[in-house]
């Protein structure tokens, strides 16, 4: 039984993602974070929507779901797509590892992810999709 | 983003707001501008009104640096926020590049 859950659908289009991470900050605050883990879960969250919009959809946008759950102080974020998944999930998790074509990808993004939050789980299918699972577990005040 | 007068010297550059994918782009542009423009032999990227920053930025940091040291000119950066300087730190920006 969860506490509490929202879930959302949107374009993943750059534009989109200040507001994805403002909704998933804005949700978590229903714990009382400090301003440091709101900063970790907003950045996470920016990180795992960037991915999908430059490397799910390399041939227009496509649709982002984002999940979260507030369940016993642990903010747990779904991020989804519906993407051309990850080929080797291990290699991706490389740091500085980026396939994309933009020579200024820093192929930070999952280092940032697993660094910011308590874990990051990463389910992927090539050709049918990604999920990027993650959890922040904050005190209860 | 707001800049000196150009004195061909020292240009430092106020970034403000969030740094991100949707918002590197624009400021890589406007900083390269800059640098081709006035040729600097010191480029301070002051932070310390940047309230997010993700990986982008760090991207955004590299490539300005590897285009500063083709012209011989070094890249600094100063009023990193505790957030900032954790994305910092996590990709070793400080070895290449000096804070003050």
């Amino acid at each position: 039984m969860f506490n509490n859950y929202m879930e959302m659908k949107f374009l993943g289009i750059s534009a989109n993602e200040s507001y994805a991470r403002v909704c998933a900050g804005a949700f978590a605050a229903q714990l009382d974070p400090t301003m440091e883990e709101i900063n970790d879960i907003k950045t996470a969250v920016s990180e795992a929507v960037t991915n999908c919009i430059v490397h799910a959809y390399p041939d227009g946008a496509g649709e982002i779901c984002i999940r979260c759950e507030l369940e016993n102080g642990i903010f747990t974020v779904v991020i989804s797509d519906r993407g051309r998944g990850i080929a080797d999930i291990k290699q991706a998790l490389i740091p500085f590892y980026s396939t994309a074509d933009n020579d200024e990808r820093s192929g930070m993004g999952f280092t940032v992810m697993q660094s910011f939050m308590d874990s990051v789980d990463v389910e992927s299918t090539p050709g049918v999709g990604t999920c990027v699972t993650m959890r922040k577990s904050m005190q209860l005040k | 983003m707001k800049g000196n007068k150009p004195d061909g010297s020292t240009q430092s550059v106020r970034l403000s707001g969030e740094i991100d994918h949707h918002t590197a782009d624009k400021i890589r542009d406007r900083l390269d501008k800059l640098i081709d423009k006035t040729a600097p032999k010191c480029l301070v990227l002051d932070f310390s009104a940047v309230t997010m920053m993700d990986s982008s930025g760090i991207g955004l940091v590299i490539g300005r640096y590897k285009r500063l040291k083709k012209i011989g000119a070094e890249l600094y950066v100063q009023g990193t926020t505790e957030s900032v300087d954790k994305i910092f730190q996590l990709a070793g920006l400080y070895q290449i590049v000096k804070r003050i």
